[in-house]
C-alpha cells in the first residue's frame, strides 16, 4: 500500500531562526519525489516533520489524508533511511532487516521467511547470518532499506543516504533504488543536495533555499525553465547576466548586457504563468554552459557575442572553457571532449553564438552560492 | 619498542618506562606478593621470624573455614557468614548502583543538552570532594532514629513510630551505593556516549518502544561500560571500610572489619594477609566469572 503525503503551510522555528517557512507541497501517491537544496536549506528539517522525530510549529503534516499530529515516528506508516544508515551493528543482517517485525512481536518462523523474502529482493540470498561490518558499502545500503522496507511501510524516506559512498557505487545505487521503488510501489521522499541524484532518480524534485520552497516541478521542467535565479543556478551549472530590458514582445525579452543586445526568453513564474517585463526592468539573463557554442559557417545562433579564452578545463567526457566578457565577466562554456580546443590559447579572442530559446530572463534574486 | 622511543623522544619514553616499571613493582608486585607469603606463615613474635619454626602453613586459611582449635563448631561459622554476607551484600549494592546510574548516565549522554550534562556531571563530582568518612557520618546524621528523615517522615504523619534505618542496613545499603556512584556513572556514560543516537531514532521508527530499544540496541551496546562499572563498584564495595564502619548496624560486619582487626588490634598480620587475599580471589574469581557470562573481554572493560 502506498499514500500520498501532504504538507500544509508547515513552519520550523528554532528560536527565531526559521529551518522551514510556509511549506506546502502535495507529494502523491507511489511517486519518487526529492527535495534538493544545500545543506541548511531545511531539508531535513521538512522529513523529520513528515517521519514524526519532529513537530512542525505551524501547520500540517497529512499522510493518507490523516493529519499526523500527535502521532510518534512509532506510530507513523513511514520508514526512515538515516544519512548513516544506522543499522544495528551488533544484530545479524536478517535480525536488522526484521527488527521492526521483532518489536511487533511476529513470530520467529513468520521473520526469518520475511528475511529471506527481503534479502532476495535486495540480491543478497544467504548472507542474513552476516554482521553488518562484514558488508560492503552498496549491501549496507541495501540492507538499509530491506530494514525500512520490512513492515511495508506506506511511505519510506531517504535522508541523503548515498552521501557517504563513491562516485561509482552511487550512481549504481542511484539506478536500484528507482528500481526498487518501481518494484514496490510506494511513496518514496528523498532529500539531496546531489542535483544529479535528484535529477536521474526522481519523478518531481522540490527545490529549497532556507527553509522555502523555491520550485517544485518535473526533473526537465526544473532544469529547462527555472522559476527563480536561485533554481538556475543550484540545479545545473548556469551563466547569469545582469542586464537591463531594452523590450518585450511576446515570450521574447530583448536585454542589453556587456555592451551587447541579446533575445531571450521571459522566464516562468510557475508552471502557467510568464513573468512580465517592462522596459527598463533590471533583469538577470541566464544560458546554460552547454548552449554556447563557438560561431562559424555551420553554427550560427540568433545571439552572438566575443570573448577571451582565460582557462580550458579538462573534465572528462566534457572541456570547460572559461572566458571574460570586455575583460570583466567570466563566461563559461562547455563542449564533448571530441572537439578540438587546441587554437583555444590563451587570450585568444572567440566569437560565440547561443541561441534566444536557451536563454532565460529572470527578475533579479539570489543565486546560488557558487 | 624501538618505534615507541621514536614516537616519543628518548626523555619521555625513559620517563615513561622507568615510571611505570616503578609502579608496577614497587607499589603493586612486591606488597602483594608479600603478602601473599606472610598469609602462608605462622603468626610469631618478631624474635622467632626467620626462625626453625617459620615455616609455609595453611593454618590461616584453615582458620577461615574451621575456627579456633578451641570453638566446638565443626566450621567457622562466623567469619564465613560474615564474608558471604559481605560479598552478597557488595553484589545487591552493585545491582542497585547500576539500576540507579543507568538512567541518570543515559539522560547525561543521550537527552541532556551539553550544557545542562556538564551541570549534571559537575553537581555529580562535588559531593566528593568532601572525604568519605565525612559523608557517612553524614548519612548517619540523616538516618539516624532522631534524624532528619524519620523526623520529616513523622512530621508529614506518614509513619506512626521511627524507622531504625541502621539496625535495619538501610542506612549502609544507601552509604555503599552512593559511595560509589560515580565509578558506575561515568563508564556507563562514556559507553551511552558513544551510540550513534541515529540508532536510537531508527530504533523508534521502526516501531521499537523504549523498552526494547534499551534492551536490544543500547544495553548491548554499552555492555562493556556496565561490566567495567559493576567491576570496580563490586570490587571496591567488597573492599569498603570507613562506610561500614560508621553505618552498619551492630549486627552486620564487613569483612574488611575482620580484615582490620586481625592486622591492627589483634596484631596478627599474616592472618590479616590470608583473610585479605580470600576477599581479593573471591573477588576476582567473581568478576572473571560475570565477564565469562556476559561475554565481555578485559579489553573491553578498559576501553
Amino acid at each position: 500500500m502506498s499514500a500520498d503525503v501532504e504538507l500544509q503551510n508547515i513552519s520550523v522555528t528554532f528560536g527565531s531562526f526559521f529551518a522551514a517557512k510556509n511549506v506546502s507541497v502535495k507529494i502523491e501517491k507511489g511517486e519518487f519525489f526529492s527535495f534538493l537544496g544545500p545543506s541548511g536549506c531545511g531539508k531535513t528539517t521538512l522529513l523529520r516533520a513528515i517521519s514524526g522525530f519532529l513537530d512542525p510549529s505551524e501547520g500540517k503534516v497529512l499522510i493518507g489524508g490523516q493529519d499526523m499530529a500527535g502521532i510518534g515516528p512509532n506510530k507513523r506508516p513511514t520508514s526512515l533511511i538515516f544519512q548513516n544508515l544506522a543499522l544495528f551493528p551488533l544484530m545479524s543482517v536478517s535480525d536488522n532487516i526484521v527488527f521492526s517485525l521483532e518489536v511487533r512481536g511476529v513470530s520467529k518462523n513468520k521473520r526469518k521467511k520475511r528475511a529471506d523474502e527481503l534479502l532476495e529482493l535486495i540480491a543478497l540470498s544467504g548472507q542474513g547470518e552476516k554482521k553488518v561490518h562484514e558488508l560492503s558499502g552498496g549491501q549496507r545500503q541495501r540492507v538499509a532499506i530491506a530494514r525500512a522496507l520490512a513492515i511495508e511501510p506506506e511511505v519510506l524516506l531517504l535522508d541523503e543516504p548515498l552521501s557517504a559512498l563513491d562516485l561509482k557505487l552511487r550512481q549504481k545505487m542511484r539506478t536500484e533504488l528507482r528500481a526498487i521503488q518501481k518494484r514496490v510501489g510506494i511513496t518514496f521522499i528523498y532529500i539531496t543536495h546531489d542535483q544529479g541524484e535528484a535529477l536521474t532518480m526522481s519523478d518531481r524534485v522540490a527545490v529549497m533555499n532556507e527553509g522555502e520552497l523555491e520550485q517544485v516541478g518535473l526533473c526537465d521542467d526544473v532544469y529547462n525553465l527555472p522559476n527563480t535565479p536561485f533554481v538556475a543556478t543550484f540545479v545545473g551549472e548556469n551563466n547569469p547576466f545582469y542586464a537591463k530590458v531594452l523590450s518585450v514582445e511576446k515570450d521574447l525579452v530583448k536585454v542589453e548586457t556587456q555592451g551587447y543586445t541579446f533575445l531571450a526568453t521571459t522566464g516562468k513564474i510557475n508552471k502557467q504563468k510568464n513573468y512580465s517585463f517592462s522596459k527598463g526592468d533590471e533583469v538577470l539573463m541566464f544560458i546554460r554552459p552547454e548552449s554556447i557554442f563557438i560561431k562559424n559557417e555551420n553554427t550560427t545562433l540568433d545571439n552572438m557575442f566575443t570573448a577571451k579564452v582565460n582557462t580550458v578545463e579538462f573534465e572528462g567526457n566534457l572541456k570547460n572553457i572559461y572566458l571574460k566578457i570586455n575583460s570583466g565577466m567570466n563566461v563559461r562554456f562547455s563542449v564533448p571532449n571530441a572537439v578540438d580546443t587546441n587554437e583555444l590559447m590563451n587570450n585568444k579572442e572567440v566569437k560565440l553564438t547561443f541561441s534566444s530559446k536557451k536563454a532565460i530572463v529572470l527578475p533579479k534574486g539570489a543565486l546560488a552560492v557558487d | 619498542m624501538n618505534s615507541f622511543f621514536k614516537k616519543n623522544g628518548p626523555l619521555i619514553s625513559t620517563y615513561f618506562i622507568i615510571a611505570i616499571v616503578f609502579w608496577l613493582i614497587f607499589l603493586i608486585i612486591i606488597p602483594q606478593l608479600y603478602m601473599l607469603d606472610l598469609s602462608f606463615r605462622p603468626n610469631l613474635p618478631p624474635l622467632l621470624r626467620g626462625g626453625s619454626d617459620d615455616v609455609h602453613t595453611l593454618v590461616h586459611y584453615k582458620h577461615f573455614i574451621f575456627g579456633s582449635e578451641s570453638s566446638e563448631d565443626t566450621y567457622n561459622f562466623v567469619d564465613i557468614g560474615v564474608f558471604v554476607n559481605t560479598i552478597y551484600t557488595a553484589i545487591l549494592v552493585t545491582i542497585i548502583n547500576l539500576c540507579f546510574c543507568y538512567p541518570i548516565a543515559f539522560y547525561m549522554a543521550k537527552i541532556a543538552n551539553p550544557n545542562a550534562a556538564r551541570l549534571l556531571i559537575i553537581s555529580l563530582i562535588i559531593p566528593f570532594w568532601i572525604n568519605e568518612l565525612l559523608r557517612s557520618f553524614a548519612l548517619r546524621i540523616l538516618f539516624a532514629s532522631e534524624g532528619v528523615i524519620n523526623n520529616i517522615l513523622l512530621g508529614t504523619g506518614l509513619i506512626d513510630s521511627g524507622i531504625n534505618f541502621i539496625a535495619q542496613d538501610i542506612a549502609l545499603y544507601t552509604g555503599l551505593t552512593y559511595a560509589y556512584i560515580l565509578l558506575m556513572i561515568f563508564p556507563l556514560y562514556n559507553a551511552l556516549e558513544s551510540l550513534d543516537t541515529n540508532q536510537l531514532e531508527a530504533a523508534k521508527d521502526l516501531g521499537s518502544s523504549t523498552f526494547r530499544t534499551h534492551w536490544r540496541i543500547v544495553i548491548p551496546h554499552a555492555k562493556a561500560g556496565i561490566a567495567s562499572g559493576c567491576t570496580m563498584v563490586f570490587m571496591l564495595t567488597a573492599g569498603a571500610l570507613a562506610t561500614p564502619i560508621v553505618l552498619s548496624s551492630p549486627n552486620t560486619y564487613w569483612f574488611t572489619q575482620l580484615i582490620y582487626q586481625w592486622f591492627n588490634m589483634n596484631d596478627n598480620w599474616s592472618r590479616g594477609a590470608a583473610y585479605s587475599i580470600l576477599l581479593l580471589s573471591v573477588s576476582v574469581v567473581f568478576v572473571l566469572l560475570m565477564m565469562r557470562l556476559f561475554k565481555v573481554k578485559i579489553g573491553e572493560i578498559i576501553r
